[in-house]
């Protein structure tokens, strides 16, 4: 872990007066998993949105390596290696998995403008699109269209469109939200997983999820960051138990 | 189903095939060549309207916009007719750079505002450039002839032309079913997911835009050709409006839903005027409302549904991809699969 590879300084977003994120900095270390969690309504969200230019801040600078990425669009966000998965399923309902997988995969090879070609083009991506597949546990339904799938499932193909991309850095939206505590416990595995050569940022709500994959913590509220530091250390912090555990602790 | 969809196409086709070359037979020729033309320019818009998810009310520029570019190529040059068919083609496609550029980034009811006003400049161009386009006279005694053929015959035109309207549905069909093609369905479903795989979701939109306009252009182009004559009414707002109403009616997203729609358009506004009937809007109008009500995938789209429907019940459980423990088919039927 050497010095931060994502790096926000000063981040903020106004909305009408409304400032959803107010003055955030943000280090991530190259290779940890950072966990971001606070109540809601505390900004996580938007933050996301911010560092992979979905939205663009007020105010603020947003660093990936050395580079500047404020106020980049989000395609080319991603094509620089940051990727992110959706907090509610954002998927093409029509596409199967693996078509979905095939097309992440295409992006950026320029053969997705051949439009007097025929799409068996994107033939050549099938193998790497069903490795992928394997890795989340989707093979068997590489053929179904997405909008059938099971919740399960479409969270799973979510993660595997992000990782699709062989992002340096992989933004994980509450990837276990609304997961049943099997599917919990498998998506923690495969994040475990994929997490060899990169950096993950994970909004995530569930305490368990973050103290066994998170090696630092950002808590935030109101849009400021309450406190930082790695698991063990904020979880007895009284302000963050106040603010934020408190609360979820009491129904453990 | 594969095999059912294979044994169906080359069918299709054929059929498709032998109407397009009878058609002059079975009808008034000129008539005939309306149909083709509007039927590529609907399969055209659809292109935009169904794959992209962008409903444009101003494709009449590219149509009426193509139609004064070729009759002013066949005009002033005497160049054989399928080049300035083409001419106009690219004319329209160069007029779809600076408009889709500006509109593509809108959404829905505004890109469709933006797209008709722009094609309302277009129209007040041409009406007052009386000099080189005839104001509302239009563009009359454009030649169409190739290598000396006189093809002032609406019949033998329509023959001639034919190849080119053709090979203008085989573009079509190429597009939504290559990779560009799929990545404008992903844009339609849900441009926020393409953008994050790293897609520029506006430049995918505009490149269809200039497509879906030549296409249009061509269609338009000889349409002006076959006739004759560049109207002013081929850039007026109700052009855009009619392609709008034959996809609608064929059904959106299903390629050659708008053919169907454009032969049932053309064949009743023709017959309405034959009998001399005045309100031709209101019977159209009165016949787009029922068939939006109770066809709702429009007129292929719910033929194509009760067909799905029929081969899924006759063959359940058919090995396929995916899971069909419920019989259904493993694709559900509906926009963006064109059979």
């Amino acid at each position: 872990m050497d010095g931060p590879v994502l790096r926000a300084q000063g981040l903020a977003k106004e909305f009408r007066g409304f400032r959803a994120v107010d003055g955030v900095d943000l280090d991530v270390a190259d290779g940890s998993v950072h966990a971001l969690v606070g109540p809601n309504g505390a900004g996580k969200t938007t933050l996301f949105n911010l560092l992979t230019g979905f939205l663009k801040p007020s105010a603020g600078r947003i660093l990936l390596g050395g580079r500047d990425l404020t106020g980049s669009r989000p395609e080319q966000v991603a094509r620089l290696g940051v990727a992110r998965s959706f907090q509610i399923t954002s998927l093409f309902p029509q596409m199967t998995p693996r078509e979905h997988l095939e097309l992440a995969l295409a992006g950026g090879t320029g053969l997705t403008w051949r439009f007097w070609r025929s799409h068996r083009l994107l033939d050549r991506f099938g193998d790497r699109a069903m490795e992928l597949l394997d890795q989340v546990g989707l093979a068997g339904h590489a053929g179904t269209p997405a909008g059938t799938l099971a919740y399960g499932h479409k969270r799973a193909l979510e993660l595997a469109l992000a990782l699709a991309l062989d992002p340096r850095v992989l933004l994980l939206d509450e990837p276990t939200a609304g997961m049943g505590a099997e599917d919990v416990e498998r998506t923690v595995e495969l994040v475990r997983k994929v997490r060899a050569g990169r950096t993950v940022v994970m909004v995530e709500h569930n305490m368990s999820v973050v103290s066994s994959l998170a090696d630092r913590v950002t808590v935030l509220q109101s849009g400021r960051v309450l406190v930082e530091g790695p698991y063990a250390e904020i979880r007895h912090d009284p302000r963050v138990i106040s603010a934020y555990l408190g609360d979820a602790d009491a129904g453990h | 189903m594969i095999l059912s969809r294979l044994a169906r196409r080359p069918l299709l086709l054929a059929a498709g095939l032998v109407l397009a070359l009878a058609l002059p037979w079975m009808i008034y020729p000129p008539v005939a060549l309306d149909m083709a033309c509007w039927a590529l320019f609907a399969a055209a818009l659809d292109l935009l309207l169904g794959f992209t998810g962008l409903l444009s009310f101003g494709h009449a520029a590219f149509w009426g916009g193509s139609a004064y570019a070729a009759a002013l190529i066949a005009v002033h040059s005497g160049l054989p007719f399928p080049v300035a068919a083409l001419g106009g083609a690219v004319f329209a496609a160069v007029l779809a750079l600076p408009i889709g550029y500006l509109s593509v980034r809108l959404r829905g009811i505004y890109f469709a505002m933006v797209t008709l006003a722009f094609a309302q400049m277009v129209y007040f161009v041409v009406n007052q450039w009386r000099d080189l386009t005839g104001g509302e006279n239009g563009l009359q005694g454009v030649p169409r002839e190739l290598f000396g053929l006189d093809l002032s015959d609406s019949f033998v035109f329509y023959y001639a032309a034919l190849p080119l309207l053709l090979a203008g549905f085989v573009a079509v069909w190429r597009v939504v079913r290559s990779p560009f093609g799929r990545v404008l369905v992903s844009i339609r479903d849900n441009p926020a997911r393409a953008q994050a795989l790293g897609y520029p979701v506006e430049r995918y939109k505009l490149l269809a835009f200039v497509l879906s306009a030549a296409l249009s252009g061509l269609a338009g182009g000889l349409f002006a050709l076959g006739h004759g004559f560049a109207s002013l009414e081929s850039v007026y707002w109700t052009t855009s409006g009619q392609a709008v109403m034959m996809v609608v009616l064929g059904g959106i997203g299903t390629l050659w839903g708008g053919v169907i729609g454009a032969g049932l358009v053309v064949e009743l506004n023709d017959y309405l005027v034959t009998v001399g009937f005045d309100g031709i809007g209101i019977v159209t109008g009165t016949i787009f409302v029922i068939i939006v009500l109770v066809f709702r995938r429009g007129i292929w789209g719910t033929a194509r549904d009760l067909l799905a429907a029929r081969t899924g019940r006759r063959r359940p459980g058919e090995p396929g991809s995916g899971d069909t423990q419920d019989g259904a088919p493993a694709r559900t039927p509906g926009v963006g699969t064109p059979v």
